[in-house]
């Protein structure tokens, strides 16, 4: 059993001494779950907003079916992506499997129900108060989806940490079709499973607390730039 | 002859309800309803809570449909806007309510900026075009909602109990608003139940109780003499239930 002040040491020289082995890992962390809320963001935010705004025969279902998925088993989300992209499924021809694209479609999977379901709700809310005045002004609902999602912006970049926030923490998709090889596919998580196995408690400690302040330090960039935008908008 | 009155002779558009019925929950909460409005005038429709003031003016701007029954404007349908009793500002400055509504008007991106602060000036808002529309007073955000509905140039403007929250210097305001509307060539509608509000603006009077049309007559006829009982009791001051 490490020392907390071992693996607080061990934290500080890795990320003082800018560990090489350590910037890999973290810059693929991020690259890869930025990469998948992105992308899970353009898609999520008109799609939750679309759902707000639209009824049709299923929607219920489908909203219940999204918010289950929000809480869908990381390691189910890459088992799933596995057998899409192993050389026997039906994308296996692309090659995908244990590169950095495969790790961001799993995250992908594991963040696009979160982001669509809780947009879905603020839309929603916001287009009760909203839908007299925009229909007073002509806009049809296709036109209302950019205005509502612009105007629900504060809530929905907590929305979208969220999102971030499931992505940076899984370990069970990533290991899964990342394979957690050492240069190519390895990321904060998988290595922390990998050094608490190896026994390298210290290390393991070390990333975790590593990887705590990426967390902290993208949720504080958020936090800033949404009470800036809180005090000036009333 | 001016332009403002070749506005009001060549102003043809005709509002008919016919049969008009709005039922929510197997409730009926307005009508039958048949009415025909005509010329460019300051109609104000009056009445007590929950007679279907709002219901009205919703389904003639469209916002609503019908139950059963027609709503039609004669000829091709008019420009409109609508003032809210509580406006809803988008979250934005001042000048971005404004120009987001010339945006989805279609006006050029050019002319959007110095068209909102024309309307800024007109409506006395030109200082505050930075400030975020939500945390301006009632009556300034009243304002705002005037001002952007007087940008969309309506043939017919529908205000919703604009003043019911306001106090009398924000309620003068408007009531100046809306008379800026009428002489431009705007036909008015607006609900109020404001006796001194209505005597002070209206030309014609919609007289609703419990979602049925009892009167619609010329303004001097319903102050004076009102036909039907309820809206004698109405104008006296008593409570019409």
């Amino acid at each position: 059993m490490p020392s907390d002040t071992s693996a607080l040491n061990t934290a500080l020289s890795l990320i003082l001494g800018f560990d090489p082995a350590l910037m890999e890992i973290v810059a693929l962390s991020l690259r890869v779950s930025l990469a998948a809320v992105l992308m899970a963001a353009v898609v999520g935010l008109p799609l939750g907003a679309a759902l707000a705004l639209w009824r049709f025969p299923g929607h219920g279902a489908l909203v219940v079916a999204l918010n289950a998925l929000m809480g869908l088993p990381p390691v189910v989300a890459g088992l799933c992506v596995y057998l899409l992209l192993s050389r026997a499924g039906p994308l296996g021809e692309l090659g995908l499997l244990f590169t950095p694209t495969a790790m961001i479609v799993a995250q992908l999977v594991l963040v696009l129900p979160i982001i669509a379901a809780l947009a879905r709700q603020q839309v929603e809310e916001l287009h009760l108060e909203y839908r007299e005045q925009l229909t007073s002004l002509g806009l049809s609902r296709l036109r209302m989806i950019p205005t509502l999602l612009w105007d629900a912006r504060l809530g929905l970049v907590t929305v979208i940490l969220a999102g971030f926030g499931r992505a940076s923490a899984e370990v069970g998709a990533v290991m899964i079709v990342g394979g957690n090889i050492d240069g190519v596919t390895r990321m904060m998580t998988t290595a922390i499973v990998l050094e608490t196995s190896k026994g390298n408690l210290a290390l393991a400690l070390g990333l975790g607390i590593v990887l705590l302040g990426l967390v902290a330090l993208v949720n504080a960039i958020a936090y800033v730039v949404g009470e800036t935008a809180r005090r000036r908008l009333g | 002859m001016n332009d403002m009155a070749t506005r009001l002779m060549t102003d043809t558009s005709t509002l008919s309800l016919e049969g008009v019925t709005f039922t929510h929950r197997g409730q009926r909460l307005l009508g039958p309803l048949d009415l025909c409005l005509t010329g460019c005038k300051r109609t104000l429709v009056m009445g007590p809570n929950g007679a279907g003031k709002s219901l009205m003016m919703r389904l003639a701007h469209g916002l609503l449909a019908p139950t059963r029954g027609d709503v039609r404007w004669e000829g091709r349908a008019p420009r409109q806007a609508m003032v809210f009793q509580r406006p809803v500002l988008l979250k934005r400055s001042v000048l971005a309510n404004l120009v987001y509504a010339l945006a989805v008007n279609g006006t050029p991106r050019c002319r959007r900026k110095a068209r909102a602060r024309e309307a800024l000036e007109r409506f006395g808002l030109g200082s505050l075009e930075r400030r975020p529309a939500r945390v301006l007073s009632g009556g300034e955000q009243q304002r705002l909602a005037l001002a952007r509905a007087w940008l969309l140039e309506p043939e017919v403007l529908f205000l919703d109990e604009p003043t019911s929250a306001l106090d009398p210097a924000a309620i003068l305001a408007v009531e100046r608003a809306v008379q800026e509307f009428h002489v431009g060539g705007t036909r008015i509608l607006m609900s109020s139940h404001d006796l001194h509000q209505a005597r002070r603006l209206a030309d014609e009077v919609l007289f609703l109780n419990a979602g049925r049309l009892i009167e619609h007559t010329d303004a001097a006829t319903f102050f004076t003499a009102p036909a039907s009982c309820e809206a004698r009791a109405f104008i006296r001051g008593e409570l019409v239930l």
